[in-house]
């Protein structure tokens, strides 16, 4: 029990329902959470052999993809308190890694999207190093200009594409990850999200995970109680920048076409940011389910209204965003623990 | 050069107007205002529209425009920010953004997307000093920039008002022990800023065009100013302000016009590099 305790004690109180349900009967950690995911993992995976529709597997898709980006975030923008508003620079590296590799060296995406996780946790290395003692506003400030000069560098860097970007060659080629349908990206994507989960898990449960949110909760605190909280800091950011890096690789092969514009983009950092802020903060499960409301919603809108070209799909996004805020300020996670409140 | 340069300092007033009310807010509330730009935005379109209808000048109807900016940031600040100041702060940002994306669409929907300018404003030509040649638009607007960032200034910092805003923003619950209400505070400086940034919003219509995502642009410099004079500091924003200007003229002068932006944005991370807390932060 005593984990338990001490990540309730860490925790700020939005945080606490998702570890909260964790203790088992035995000490330590109970790993029921993980079975859970597995079974999720397993049944999303059968979803396209009887749903035919493509549109619900492509939504589906953006679910897993979404959940997986705000859980990436979430080691930086949860467990440690940095909000980052760029962290598409990573889903640009990522992207243009693999693409890049792909065309010129016609080098399979099964090695290009590693390569460009790592690449973007080099990124992440080198960039921490100025941003990371930035506290607050301040961090959050400073991704987005990261994200423009990524933007507008790729932009004019026309050996890369330029403004008009890249296109992944059209074929049916399982070992350069190019498939026709939508439902062989769809298995990967459930994959690399259980793959992320476990990632995240593991972590948040390790002892880096209580690093983290002992600098989130007072890292002076921390700091002289001997946290190396630069080190920790920094783990966090190149972890969640790998992580990202690698769904921009996915993302890259899945849409077959990569424009600076649709990479580095701060309204997708931002929709990134949404998702993991919709679920709740700080919680493992907050990301997936901030997904899971927010992308069936704007996909939905966007099919039901978007041809009116009047942009009533984005009002719509709009207001859903602000309703959510007013009414569950600290979350989707924070649902549970109201209904359980209510109930005692 | 020296035109370049004097161009670059009348743009960098206006973005200073722009981001002293963000900084305002931002500074005695605590509040990041995720939709000053599209606050910008209907200052803009308002002063459009009273210029193409009313045949108002967008000089004269500045005033006219604060106010109704005014009003729009103490609804704001009542509607949405006083029942979310006391939950998590995130939900702050997110509500300001949702509401930000809400304002830009409705201005789609009802404006359209349609690029729009005000042909033949009282302001219209150019002034010609010397061998600088520059458009008039941008000097007034830059000449009223200025009266507005000196009233901000001296109601900020030479009122008994402006002391207790400093209170507020100093520590709110001692505020409210010697009697300044806080909840009123920050509803009095949502007017001032929103009124401020439509002030903007109107001079910009002499010399820029209109659009709905017109405050997309100007908000993100704002936030850049703001955070690079240093959180909450209004001296900040307004050397931050015309630095970006100054440097983004400079840029397309000495380097290329491609990377105007690029270089505020590394100019942006060096001083945070150097001051982490920005220009004129608190230590």
């Amino acid at each position: 029990m005593g984990t338990t305790q001490m990540t309730s004690s860490l925790d700020r109180p939005a945080v606490l329902p998702a570890s909260g349900k964790l203790p088992g009967k035995r000490p330590g950690i109970s790993r029921r959470p993980l079975l859970i995911a597995a079974l999720i993992a397993v049944l999303l995976a059968i979803v396209p052999v009887f749903v035919k529709d493509a549109f619900t597997v492509q939504v589906l898709l953006m679910v897993i993809m979404f959940g997986a980006l705000g859980a990436a975030w979430n080691l930086v923008g949860g467990f440690l308190g940095r909000v980052s508003f760029g962290h598409c620079v990573f889903v640009g590296v990522g992207a243009y890694t693999t693409i890049l590799l792909l065309q010129h060296l016609t080098l399979t995406p099964i090695i290009g999207i590693p390569l460009g996780g790592l690449l973007s946790a080099a990124i992440a290395w080198v960039v921490g190093g100025p941003t990371l003692r930035l506290a607050g506003h301040y961090f959050a400030m400073a991704t987005i200009a990261l994200l423009q000069i990524g933007l507008l560098l790729m932009i004019n860097w026309q050996w890369a594409g330029g403004a008009v970007g890249l296109e992944a060659p059209i074929a049916e080629a399982p070992w350069m990850l190019l498939f026709r349908t939508k439902v062989p990206y769809y298995w990967i994507a459930v994959g690399l999200a259980f793959l992320t989960f476990l990632a995240t898990w593991f972590l948040v449960h390790s002892k880096v995970g209580f690093y983290w949110r002992a600098i989130n909760g007072d890292e002076a605190a921390a700091r002289s109680l001997g946290v190396p909280a630069d080190r920790y800091k920094m783990l966090a950011f190149v972890l969640s920048g790998g992580i990202t890096g690698v769904w921009g690789g996915f993302f890259a092969m899945y849409v077959g076409f990569i424009e600076p514009e649709s990479m580095f983009s701060l309204s997708l950092s931002v929709q990134v940011v949404l998702v993991a802020i919709l679920g709740g903060v700080g919680s493992l499960l907050g990301p997936w389910l901030g997904a899971a409301l927010l992308i069936p919603l704007s996909e939905g809108t966007r099919v039901m209204w978007g041809s009116s070209g009047l942009g009533l799909d984005l009002l719509i996004f709009g207001l859903a965003i602000l309703l959510v805020t007013m009414f569950l300020p600290g979350g989707l996670v924070t649902l549970r623990r109201r209904r359980g409140a209510a109930r005692r | 050069m020296l035109e370049a340069l004097s161009a670059g300092l009348f743009n960098g007033l206006i973005y200073a107007a722009v981001a002293l009310g963000l900084a305002l807010i931002w500074g005695i509330t605590d509040v990041i205002n995720f939709a000053h730009g599209e606050f910008l935005m209907i200052g803009m379109y308002a002063a459009y529209w009273m210029f193409t209808l009313g045949h108002v000048d967008p000089t004269l109807s500045a005033p006219l425009v604060a106010c109704l900016l005014g009003f729009v940031g103490f609804m704001t600040y009542t509607l949405i920010i006083k029942r979310l100041q006391k939950g998590p702060a995130m939900a702050v940002i997110l509500a300001t953004f949702g509401l930000g994306l809400v304002l830009r669409q409705l201005a789609f929907i009802f404006f359209s997307p349609d690029y729009r300018n005000l042909p033949d404003t009282l302001v219209s030509g150019s002034i010609t000093v010397g061998h600088i040649s520059m458009g008039r638009p941008q000097v007034i607007a830059a000449l009223a920039s200025l009266v507005v960032i000196g009233i901000l200034f001296l109601l900020v910092y030479r009122t008994r008002w402006g002391h207790a805003l400093q209170a507020v923003a100093e520590d709110r619950d001692v505020a409210a022990l010697v009697g300044i209400p806080p909840d009123r505070v920050n509803a009095q400086v949502w007017i001032v800023g929103s009124a401020a940034v439509g002030f903007a919003g109107a001079l910009l219509t002499t010399f820029f065009y209109v659009f709905p995502s017109v405050g997309t642009v100007f908000g993100l410099l704002a936030f850049v100013a703001v955070c690079m004079g240093g959180f909450g500091s209004l001296p900040g924003a307004l050397v931050a302000g015309i630095t970006l200007g100054v440097i983004e003229a400079m840029t397309g002068y000495f380097v290329a016009p491609a990377l105007k932006t690029v270089s505020i944005f590394i100019v942006f991370i060096l001083v945070l590099w150097y001051r982490p807390r920005g220009l004129f932060g608190r230590w």
